[in-house]
């Protein structure tokens, strides 16, 4: 029962998409320094504010490291805060993102993702969000435009629960979703505000004050920085179910569910699976379907929650299947697989000895196309036949 | 679903008119996914713009391989070696240039409508923004959109003389576009 | 893997060489207009190579000339030359346009 009126359709880009988010989460303070593919979350929000839609505090910052520790400081004293970076300034912010989590301030950003610094690349891949995956944050992966609006509000959500208290970045891929344009629906703020107000009810959280003398991600010495790291681990073990719990609330409340933690496409019955996350995962949908039409029982799982690790969901939907491709739009400096697949490998003892395929594709622009996803498909069904198979694949390499 | 490939140049407007025509589309009722894809963000650099157009939800975010038509904004691009690559057979070819078309300068290609968009711009908007004179000549050229719906989402992106200008400037693509059917 | 991408590098990391390929972009198709020099004006001075974003500027001995393989038709010099010797005319007025 969607409890939701109708909002209005509107045709605009990611990055667009991801400044209707913030405005709908009525944030109090924001500071986002462009970059691209980004750039245009901080002109619409500043459209935003100069047209009066939104009553932000907008601190205009010199560097993404200022806006992180802006928008941390104001996330310390008790307000909801919003910021959006890439690549390079995910890169900039580093310490400041570490800080954030550190302190369990419940900060949302939206990182357009990008390829890292090493060498200089203006383009589309998850290596920034890969070089983060230490920094103690939640991080979620989108497939569209709408599930960047969505997963902003179910950000907050997230973020700002009493239970949860950690920083949120909720990624997408620079170029293939941050320019791309599609019907979004933009919910009337009204049903943003019904559906955020149980955060209000909770009891208020720890927040710097005036007046009042206190200090926060202060005794960083011997148990006492051990108790704030383990609790840390812990609030990002409950992080999984929330997710779960929050998909449904937003589903039954706006008419749309993602799955949560993951969604499972066509997975059931399917003898091999293949893992894949961000707009790709709309892309292997349409090879999916095709490969069944050949007879293939495959089925896909879209990775959205990246950190922490979904590895209950995963190994639940994994169970008896006889292959699995992940694909992978990063590498992992230290291990020949992917980082997805490397993670996915951890699960050994769980998943037993079902052969599972690393495929890196998609970066720098590269696309992830159709015959790439199905070759994987077939490759993975080889390996299934208990053919020899290659434990590791660059695509773009191999063209 | 149609897969509509938008070749000009930064600056030219090939981005918005890619986003133009996925807004019109989506005026009748249909499902849209438009992006552009370009090396260097500045003027004058090569940009290709993809959209796609369907009564289902579009799912794949690849870029368009298999045009169902393909709109050239600067004609200088005609010597682009893979302009034409993957044209679908029976496609469509739409062209901003003073001249008549080529003879049939691909064999998939089976309606081409050529438009001095360039001409009428500048006439109606006094610069060289051919990208809505082009999509005017694209309605028109395929029947596949309505210059109602064009016209209607125009406001969306333009506003006062500018859109006045841009929405004759539309008209005329639509009406002065010469098809030829091969 | 059987590889088939042929190195576009030399070295271990991303060195360029630029007298080759590599970072010899074709921006001189990017162009919409172009420098055209009043060689009685011209007095020699540099300033138009010293200012040119792509560095495309070639030196003929009593006066400079762009490089049109690579002149991006950004207008730099025109704006920078102190005799105002340079024009920027529209490609479209060029037979190799």
């Amino acid at each position: 029962m969607v409890s939701a009126q109708k909002g209005q359709v509107r045709v605009i880009t990611g990055n667009a998409t991801g400044a209707y988010g913030a405005m709908l989460c009525r944030p109090d303070v924001i500071a986002a320094y462009p970059i691209t593919p980004q750039s245009e979350i901080a002109e619409q929000l500043a459209q935003f504010k100069a047209d009066g839609v939104i009553n932000s505090e907008f601190v205009e910052v010199e560097g993404e490291n200022s806006a992180m520790n802006v928008v941390l400081a104001a996330s310390i004293a008790g307000g909801r805060v919003f910021t959006a970076t890439s690549s390079y300034g995910l890169v900039f912010m580093y310490d400041a993102l570490q800080e954030t989590s550190g302190f369990r301030a419940p900060v949302v950003m939206v990182n357009a993702n990008r390829e890292t610094p090493g060498i200089h690349a203006v383009s589309s891949g998850q290596q920034d969000m890969i070089s983060a995956r230490d920094a103690g944050w939640v991080q979620i992966i989108t497939e569209n435009d709408q599930e960047i609006l969505d997963q902003i509000i179910m950000a907050y959500m997230l973020a700002e629960d009493n239970d949860i208290l950690l920083p949120v970045m909720v990624n997408y891929d620079g170029f293939y979703l941050s320019y791309l344009a599609e019907a979004v629906e933009i919910y009337q703020i009204e049903d943003v505000d019904k559906f955020l107000a149980p955060l209000k009810k909770q009891s208020p959280r720890q927040k710097l004050e005036p007046g009042v003398a206190q200090g926060c991600g202060t005794h960083g010495m011997e148990m006492g920085y051990v108790e704030a790291r383990y609790k840390h681990t812990q609030a990002m073990e409950r992080v999984k179910n929330k997710v779960d719990e929050i998909d449904k609330k937003f589903g039954d409340y706006f008419g749309r569910y993602y799955g949560g933690q993951i969604e499972e496409y066509r997975t059931d019955d399917a003898d091999i699976i293949i893992i894949a996350s961000g707009s790709a995962t709309g892309t292997a949908r349409t090879v999916i379907d095709t490969k069944r039409e050949q007879g293939i029982k495959v089925g896909l799982i879209k990775l959205r929650l990246f950190r922490p690790f979904p590895a209950e969901r995963l190994i639940q939907a994994l169970k008896g299947k006889k292959a699995i491709g992940v694909i992978d739009r990063s590498i992992c400096f230290g291990w020949k697989y992917g980082p997805i697949c490397m993670e996915l490998k951890v699960l050994t003892q769980e998943l037993g000895s079902v052969p599972i395929l690393s495929y890196i594709d998609g970066l720098a622009n590269l696309d992830i196309t159709i015959p790439h996803i199905g070759r994987v498909v077939d490759e993975v069904n080889e390996a299934a036949k208990g053919k020899p198979y290659q434990d590791v694949t660059w695509i773009p390499m191999e063209e | 679903m149609k897969e509509i490939r938008i070749h000009g140049r930064g600056g030219q407007g090939a981005v918005l008119a890619a986003r133009m025509l996925a807004s019109a589309s989506v005026q009748e009722g249909k499902s849209v996914a438009s992006f552009p894809m370009y090396g260097f963000e500045r003027r004058g650099a090569p940009v290709v713009a993809f959209t796609r157009v369907d009564d289902k939800p579009i799912r794949e975010k690849t870029q368009i391989y298999n045009p169902d038509c393909i709109i050239v904004i600067d004609p200088g691009l005609l010597s682009l070696p893979t302009l034409f690559t993957g044209l679908k057979p029976e496609s469509v070819f739409i062209l901003n240039s003073p001249k008549k078309l080529p003879e049939k300068p691909n064999e998939n290609l089976k309606i081409g409508g050529v438009v001095n968009a360039t001409g009428i711009a500048v006439e109606e908007i006094g610069r060289d923004i051919p990208n809505t004179c082009l999509l005017g000549a694209f309605a028109a050229a395929t029947g596949w959109l309505k210059l109602e719906s064009i016209l209607k989402v125009l406001p969306d992106y333009l506003s006062g003389d500018i859109l006045q200008r841009n929405l004759k400037s539309t008209e005329r693509g639509y009406k002065e576009v010469e098809v030829t059917k091969w | 893997m059987v590889i088939k991408h042929k190195n576009i590098f030399k070295t271990e990391s991303a060195w360029s060489n630029t007298d080759e390929k590599m970072l010899c972009l074709d921006t001189g198709s990017w162009r919409t207009v172009r420098p055209v020099l009043d060689k009685d004006k011209c007095n020699y001075c540099g300033l138009c190579a010293l200012f040119c974003p792509p560095q495309c500027m070639k030196d003929m001995g009593d006066h400079y000339e762009a490089n049109l393989d690579y002149c991006k038709g950004c207008g730099i010099c025109a704006n920078e030359c102190p005799r105002k010797a340079i024009t920027m005319v529209p490609e479209g007025e060029f037979a190799d346009g």
